[in-house]
């Protein structure tokens, strides 16, 4: 067999395989928008369960991004300027969501900040906080997944930006705050917005760490992906595959908007 | 040429594995697969093993979970051979299709109230469960012990804001005993299955009494079941004198 042949039959092979994985990654899709009611979507989504669980989402997972780029950005800037004998170690517990089953990750949250939990009972004694079956514990849940999102691309933002500038900054007598806000930030700003945008995607389709946490209640805790479960589960189909809609919509519109600004910082 | 065959060694090797996983059991017994409510878990799995030393050639393998999520799957076509729910409206639409035949009652179940160990709120009865400050779990509507709960509650004519409504009657006790709800409204049989964790409140006694708040466990053979003839074997022992007596011990009134 001559090279050429084989490179051509290579190339065949890869074009066959990456066919099949394409087709493997949209058939769910088409499985989804062939069964949506598209007549009856108006209803579905003015129904109060629907309508509910996409007020709260929104409220949720905004409030759980806002909370993930908080803790998340200082840390993303721990990771990669301060001088920490375990950083290894917390760069690995910043990863350790995104490996972590979500359900896993809910019942680690209870049994740390539950009511009986290792932190919980001095929340619920000292403070009379209660995290579960509140919306606060959603947002908590759903901080915990989305945060690796937010130090992974901001700390390879940090690290990679040039030195230089701050340097410069300095010397002409910035102090070190003000070096952050008006240089460090500006630079690493597309990676901290790419990061904050798959944060928020992805604490809006957060499920096994919310239910498990924060259990179910319209209104309060039932997000969509909850609502889209128990809608499974109570053959209310209809509203499931309107509300699943809804979230393929929003994860393709956020990847397909500027995917490469998005994807960019994840891969420096 | 030679390249491409352990790809396709490999890939079949997969079908292979993936074929297998229905019908045969381990030690080459067939296996007969029962979906059956979550709170038929112990009752069950108790009355398994003597059902399976007069069948020998069986094993029974369990899939337990809400009623009306295995119901959907079942009507969805799930490789299930018996059914059990916790109640009788959950199997109706399944019986009127024709996914399952042959339905009879295995058991029936009363409500009551879990509460921490040594019950430290003084929960009396269901009254108490509309007390402001109460941490209440219930069962979600759709499932049979939502539904009993909510009568219950209708019945005694009280109003209980649940702090979460759990899936199945098992988050409901689990809630409970891990310390993060105050009460929950479950079956009798489930305390009785966590020994020391939990502990029951008898609800009213004129609520417990009315029919319409029991569960009643019918059990059936999916249609088209692979394992037809011990399906329907395990339906007949579920309701004899030996199946019976698991049922009991677990704390489950006659049907």
């Amino acid at each position: 067999m001559s090279h050429p042949e084989r490179r051509r039959r290579a190339s065949r092979l890869a074009l066959v395989a990456g066919a099949l994985a394409a087709s493997f990654l949209a058939l769910p899709l088409v499985g989804l928008l062939w069964r949506t009611p598209w007549s009856g979507l108006g209803h579905s989504l003015g129904q109060p369960g629907v309508a509910g669980a996409l007020r709260l989402s929104l409220v949720t997972s905004l409030s759980a991004t806002a909370v993930a780029v908080a803790l998340g950005v200082p840390l993303a800037w721990v990771l990669a300027r301060a001088d920490l004998p375990g950083r290894r170690v917390i760069r690995a517990l910043a990863l350790v969501p995104l490996v972590l089953p979500p359900v896993v990750g809910g019942v680690a949250l209870l049994l740390a900040l539950g009511r009986r939990g290792l932190v919980g009972q001095w929340l619920d004694q000292w403070l009379g906080i209660r995290l579960p079956f509140t919306t606060a514990g959603a947002v908590v849940a759903q901080a915990f997944v989305a945060l690796p999102f937010v130090v992974l691309p901001a700390e390879g933002a940090f690290g990679s930006a040039d030195r230089r500038f701050e340097d410069a900054a300095r010397t002409l007598g910035a102090g070190g705050w003000t070096v952050f806000r008006r240089v460090t930030l500006p630079l690493a700003w597309p990676a901290l917005a790419a990061g904050a945008v798959l944060a928020w995607a992805r604490a809006l389709g957060e499920f096994g760490a919310t239910i498990t946490f924060a259990g179910s209640a319209p209104g309060r805790t039932t997000t969509v992906p909850v609502e889209v479960y128990l809608g499974l589960e109570s053959g209310r189909f209809e509203d499931a595959v309107v509300l699943s809609l809804v979230l393929v919509a929003v994860s393709v519109t956020v990847l397909l908007v500027r995917r490469d600004s998005w994807l960019g910082p994840l891969r420096a | 040429m030679t390249r491409r065959r352990p790809t396709a060694a490999a890939l079949a090797a997969a079908i292979g594995v993936v074929g297998a996983c229905g019908g045969a059991g381990t030690g080459g017994r067939a296996a007969l697969d029962v979906f059956a409510a979550a709170s038929l878990t112990e009752a069950l799995t108790a009355l398994a093993p003597s059902f399976e030393a007069v069948h020998p050639g069986v094993e029974v393998r369990f899939t337990f979970g809400s009623s009306s999520a295995l119901a959907r799957q079942v009507a969805d076509g799930a490789p299930a051979d018996v059914l059990a729910t916790a109640d009788e409206a959950t199997m109706a639409p399944l019986i009127a299709d024709g996914r399952v035949h042959d339905p009879a009652i295995v058991a029936r179940n009363r409500l009551t109230i879990a509460v921490a160990p040594g019950n430290p709120l003084g929960v009396a009865g269901l009254a108490d469960l509309a007390r402001p400050g109460l941490t209440v779990v219930l069962c979600a509507p759709e499932a049979p012990c939502g539904r009993l709960a909510r009568a219950a509650l209708g019945a005694a004519g009280i109003t209980v804001r649940p702090a979460s409504s759990e899936e199945n009657v098992k988050a409901v006790l689990s809630r409970v005993t891990l310390g993060e709800a105050d009460a929950g409204v479950v079956y009798v049989t489930d305390v009785r299955a966590v020994g020391g964790r939990a502990e029951a409140v008898a609800i009213d006694a004129g609520v417990a009494a009315d029919p319409a708040v029991q569960a009643v466990y019918p059990m059936a053979e999916v249609a088209g079941a692979d394992q037809a003839t011990a399906a329907r074997a395990f339906v007949a022992f579920s309701r004899s004198a030996a199946g019976q007596r698991s049922f009991g011990a677990a704390g489950f009134l006659p049907p």
